[in-house]
Parts: structure tokens; C-alpha cells; sequence
């Protein structure tokens, strides 16, 4: 009993209670095989694409800031590396650094207005994912005369960036989403930098006065954010051999939904990796696990919608719950 | 270090917000184990002069003394190194987070090496809640508990704690006592002379002159960002401290001008206008 209520005060809890619902959901109302389905890649491959970019977005959540312009990172990401080493031939490690490095920029970019200006942060990344997405179609038609570039990679690039594991049709990303959210893990929940980022969130003006250097780590998270989406971008040009100009809209509201998903606040100094973590699984398991189900494609949106509220009303819960509770001595 | 040297001492500070001069000519000097009263109404100036000493701003003119020495801060951390903790009127603590690590905050205690140094939550919980009950809040037992969770004044000595722990020489408290009731209130006044009885300087700003006047050795009242009377226990009555911290009229004076204010506008009270 003391256990499920100091359990129900875990950060992370309302994510696996989302994981559970939607797996209860899905044998229930669509028949799925859980077998096939935790054997499947396509859920786990989507999750690692969104959950590369959606552990630094957390961290920047919980710190009280947000980055919408990792919508138009990812495609730029992929036809940066694609533009440098299909387009002009250049060696791909040059188009790595290349990738990354417009993600450092544009993070810096972001970082540097948010911490100057008091705009708001959603207006500021609003501006730099317009922007982004006309640099990139223009500056791919300007180069390339095309919205569409292959390449091809060497074999070390495929083996690190763009390749499939376990002999299958699992991709390498998963093991880089998985060590990530290791690093991540142990940044937010056990260096005292994690500490800051969410006394940041909680109240950045405290967290000034008590010698906490705000305004760079704020530009390092944004440059985490811009960075890796990029990052995830690259690696998807490097699997597909081609990038295109297109897409990545859809990313910035699957990201930030898998990161409330996971439990963290939309106001800031509250959540946690391994909740997003689990929030990600979810929202890719609804995504493509509908496939596996006799459901309705169609109806995954809704599925989302709801389970999108649901967790804004649990987080709300959650933090309430957390504030009134008195543990007793016995447990340190 | 002769009992004569302040440790913390104002010449001649000005501090102006662009064109607004919001602090004039203050000259002010607190010693070890005396408490020092910042009295005045809203907007007189109060937590600017306080954020001034805690490093938060510079001042546009005059100086700053450290134990006799002229010191610029360069930051808030800078004024905390040199002995000089502030508890800010608003903030300061983080309710979604734990007893532990708001004691922490910044000063952060690790274990292992190189970048894998971690947080050291056992250690951190433990000292927190030692000092937290050496404040006499015997109710918080567990460092894991978020500080959401606690009183107003439970929270006030959390951050009174820390600022005492961490080897704070000048205690600055703004308006620690507004929010709290008479109980809680008075536990706070506690921790002020618990403060002073170990030798801290004390800087303490209160819209309640009873509360000055419980913990007080010195007073200095603020009038529109200058220093308007400057005196020591038993010097004034309350009923005058009382007038000065209403802007320097008397209360009878005040009471006339709202009778005088209703006889002129069909019997309606003056609408408050309350700055800062
Ligand atoms: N950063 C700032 N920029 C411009 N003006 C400021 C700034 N900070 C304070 N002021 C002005 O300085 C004046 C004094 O404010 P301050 O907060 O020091 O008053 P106070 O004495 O602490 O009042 P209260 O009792 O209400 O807390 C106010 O008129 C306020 O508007
Ligand atoms: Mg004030």
C-alpha cells in the first residue's frame, strides 16, 4: 500500500500507466498480437527516430523553454549530409560535421535570442523553423537544382548511422536512442546540472540569484534540441541513400506530445527521462502499432488526442499529488 | 577583526533603472550579531537595496564595503562567497522539488570523479534536514519530501537554514514574516535571533512594526529611496516608527486627508495605489 502510493508520486507514472492503457486498448479492441508486435520494428524504429530528438526537448520542457524548430532541423540535417556528400562527392565525414554543425548554429541561434531578447521562446523557434524550411528548399534548389539528393555512403558511416541490426529490419538508431537516454538519464536525474535545469524550470529567477549560469546552459540545451534532430536527419539520409526537402512537420507535435506524454510538465521543472522514454514507446506503439491491429488507421489520431489529455490531466494530478504528500521517516 | 569594523557598509549608494533614480545617498553599516531594520512603504526602495547587496545589481554610484574593504560584486555568487546570503522577498525555493536538493541548490555535494561525478542525495538529505531541525522545524523529517509540500514558514527556514549552513556572515531576510501567520511568524523572529546569537549581521525588512521591533537593534526607515531616519532600540516609540513607515505622515495626518478625500468625492474611500 505504501509502495503503490509512493509509486503513484513518480514522475514517470503516468507514462506506463499511458503504455498500459494503450496495450489493454489494443488486445482488447484490435485483436493484436502482443507477441508479433514487441517483435516488430517498425514501432521501435519510428520511437527511436522521435526519441533521439525528444530527450533533449524534455530537458529544454523541464527547464521551462521550447523548441518548435526541430521540425525543420531534421530535413535540414538530411540534406546537409546529403548536398556535401552525394551532391558535391565530399568525403562523408565532412558531411557529418557539416550536419551537425548547422544544428549547432541554429541551437546557438535560438539559445542566444531566448537568452537576449524576452520573447517568448515558442515565437522565437517559430521563426527559425520558417526561416530553416526556406533555407533548406531554396538552398537545395540553389545547389542542386532538385528537392531530392541521393548519395551513397561508405561502409562505416552505413555500419555507425544507417544500418539495420540482429539481421533484421531493426535500425542502428535504436542502440544510439537507447545510450542517449542512458546519458541523458544520468545528466537529468544525477549530475547536479540536472539539478539546475529543473530548479531553472521551477524559477529561473531563483536560479540566477543562486549562481546558476542560466543563460548558457539555456543555449546549450537549444543547441541540444537543434542538434540532435539534425543528428536524426543525417542518419535517416545515410540509411535511405537520398534525403528530400519534405517532411518533418509532423515530428515537432509527435516529439513534444511524446514528451508529455512522458510526464513532463508544459510549465517546466518537472518530469523525467525514463518517463519520456516510455511516453515515446507509447506514442510510436499507437502510431505504428495500429497496423498490428484491426483497427482503423485512422483512428490512431484520436487515439492520441485522448491519450494526449489524459496526460496532461494526470501530470497536473501527479504534480498536486506530489506536493501534499508526507512520507514518513522510515524510508530515507 | 575589531568589534568597531561593520561588516557590511553602504557610502553614498545611488542605484538608478535607466532614467528612474530609485535609491538615493544611502549610507548604512551593520556590525556582527546586530539586527538591522529596513523599514518603508511600498516601492520606498527596500528589496532594490538588498538586491544591490546580494550582488543582483550594481550600483550606479558609492560604494560597498566588506569588512572595511571596498568590494564590487560581480554576480550574486560573488556577494554569496564573500558571507552575504540574501532570501529574496519572492522565490528562492523550488516547490516540484525535494527538501534536499533546494538546500543544495548550486552547491551541489557529489560523489565519484572526473564526469561521472553524481549527485550525493543520502548526504545532501541528511545535512538538509539536520539544519532544518537545528531551526527548530522538527516536522521535516525527510529530505525527499518536494518543498511544495511545506508551510510558508517551513520554507522561510529552509532558506534561512541554507544561508546560515553555507557560512553566511550577512543574513539578509526580505520581508521573510508577510506571508506567514502569527505562529509562523513568530518562529522566523526565533531564527532572526538565533541568527544574531551566533554572530551573524542581520539585515531584516518588515512591514510589521511589532516584528521590527521584537528582533531590532538598529532601524533605518527608506522614504521614496532615502534613508529618512536612521536610529537604535528604544530611541522612537512605536507609534513614530509607525508614522515613518507610513511615508513619513503621521497616521493622524493620513486620517484627516481620507476624511478630507470623501468629503470631496461623495463619501468614497481614496482608491489604493500601491507601487512596487
Ligand atoms: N528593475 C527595475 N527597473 C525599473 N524600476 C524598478 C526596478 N526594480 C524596482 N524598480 C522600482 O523601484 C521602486 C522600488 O522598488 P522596490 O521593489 O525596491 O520596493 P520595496 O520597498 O521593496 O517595496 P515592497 O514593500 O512593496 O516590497 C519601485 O518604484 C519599483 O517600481
Ligand atoms: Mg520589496
Amino acid at each position: 500500500m505504501d509502495m503503490i502510493s509512493s509509486l503513484l508520486r513518480r514522475p514517470a507514472t503516468p507514462s506506463i500507466l499511458s503504455l498500459i492503457g494503450v496495450l489493454v486498448f489494443y488486445v482488447i479492441f484490435g485483436g493484436v498480437d502482443l507477441d508479433r508486435l514487441s517483435g516488430a520494428a517498425s514501432w521501435v524504429n519510428y520511437a527511436a527516430r522521435i526519441g533521439i530528438v525528444a530527450l533533449p526537448v524534455a530537458l529544454l520542457m523541464i527547464s521551462g523553454e521550447i523548441d518548435i524548430s526541430i521540425g525543420a532541423m531534421i530535413p535540414a540535417g538530411a540534406m546537409t549530409t546529403a548536398i556535401i556528400a552525394g551532391h558535391y562527392g565530399l568525403p562523408m565525414g565532412v558531411a557529418i560535421l557539416g550536419a551537425l554543425a548547422i544544428g549547432v548554429v541554429v541551437g546557438l541561434f535560438n539559445g542566444i535570442l531566448a537568452t537576449r531578447t524576452s520573447v517568448p521562446t515558442l515565437i522565437i523557434t517559430l521563426g527559425t523553423l520558417v526561416a530553416m524550411q526556406g533555407i533548406v528548399l531554396a538552398g537545395s534548389k540553389l545547389l542542386t537544382g532538385g528537392a531530392s539528393v541521393p548519395l551513397t555512403s561508405p561502409a562505416w558511416a552505413k555500419t555507425i548511422f544507417g544500418d539495420f541490426i540482429f539481421g533484421g529490419s531493426h535500425q542502428v538508431v535504436i542502440l544510439w536512442w537507447v545510450v542517449l537516454t542512458a546519458v541523458f538519464w544520468f545528466l537529468a536525474h544525477l549530475s547536479k546540472y540536472g539539478n539546475w535545469i529543473f530548479a531553472m524550470g521551477g524559477d529561473k529567477v531563483s536560479a540566477r540569484n543562486a549562481g546558476i549560469p542560466v543563460d548558457l546552459i539555456t543555449i546549450l540545451l537549444f543547441v541540444g534540441t537543434a542538434t540532435s534532430a539534425s543528428f536524426v536527419g543525417m542518419c535517416h539520409a545515410i540509411l535511405f541513400n537520398s534525403a528530400q526537402v519534405s517532411g518533418g512537420m509532423n515530428d515537432i507535435f509527435n516529439i513534444v506530445v511524446s514528451v508529455v506524454v512522458g510526464g513532463v510538465l508544459l510549465t517546466g521543472g518537472f518530469g523525467s527521462i525514463i518517463g519520456v522514454f516510455v511516453g515515446t514507446i507509447t506514442f510510436a506503439i499507437v502510431i505504428k502499432g495500429i497496423d498490428f491491429t484491426a483497427i482503423d488507421r485512422n483512428w490512431a489520431n484520436l487515439i492520441i488526442g485522448v491519450m494526449l489529455l489524459a496526460a496532461v490531466a494526470m501530470n497536473e494530478t501527479f504534480r498536486k499529488k506530489a506536493m501534499t504528500a508526507v512520507t514518513k521517516k522510515k524510508k530515507g | 577583526m575589531s568589534a568597531t569594523t561593520p561588516v557590511i557598509e553602504l557610502r553614498n549608494v545611488d542605484k538608478s533603472f535607466g532614467p528612474i533614480d530609485v535609491l538615493h545617498e544611502i549610507s548604512l553599516k551593520v556590525r556582527a550579531g546586530e539586527v538591522l531594520c529596513l523599514l518603508g512603504d511600498n516601492g520606498a526602495g527596500k528589496s532594490t537595496l538588498i538586491k544591490t547587496l546580494a550582488g543582483v545589481h550594481a550600483p550606479t554610484r558609492g560604494e560597498i564595503l566588506v569588512d572595511g574593504e571596498p568590494v564590487t560584486f560581480s554576480g550574486p555568487k560573488d556577494a554569496q562567497n564573500r558571507g552575504i546570503a540574501t532570501v529574496h522577498q519572492f522565490g528562492g525555493t523550488y516547490p516540484l522539488m525535494s527538501v534536499g536538493r533546494n538546500f543544495f541548490m548550486g552547491e551541489e555535494p557529489t560523489i565519484g570523479f572526473g564526469p561521472f561525478k553524481i549527485f550525493d542525495r543520502k548526504t545532501a538529505n541528511k545535512i538538509a534536514v539536520e539544519e532544518v531541525q537545528k531551526m527548530g522545524i522538527t516536522r521535516i523529517t525527510d529530505g525527499d519530501r518536494l518543498v511544495g509540500g511545506l508551510s510558508g514558514g517551513e520554507r522561510q527556514s529552509l532558506a534561512i537554514a541554507r544561508a546560515v549552513y553555507f557560512g553566511a556572515r550577512v543574513l539578509i531576510l526580505d520581508e521573510p514574516t508577510a506571508a506567514l501567520g502569527v505562529k509562523q511568524a513568530a518562529h522566523v523572529l526565533r531564527i532572526v535571533n538565533e541568527a544574531k546569537r551566533r554572530g551573524l549581521a542581520v539585515i531584516f525588512i518588515t512591514h510589521q512594526v511589532m516584528h521590527a521591533m521584537t528582533v531590532g537593534d538598529h532601524f533605518a526607515v527608506l522614504i521614496r529611496g532615502a534613508i529618512a531616519a536612521d536610529f537604535r532600540k528604544g530611541e522612537k516609540t512605536r507609534e513614530e516608527i509607525t508614522d515613518l513607515m507610513a511615508g513619513g505622515e503621521t497616521m493622524a495626518d493620513l486620517e484627516a486627508s481620507i476624511e478630507g478625500y470623501m468629503e470631496t468625492h461623495d463619501g468614497h474611500a481614496p482608491q489604493m495605489n500601491t507601487a512596487g
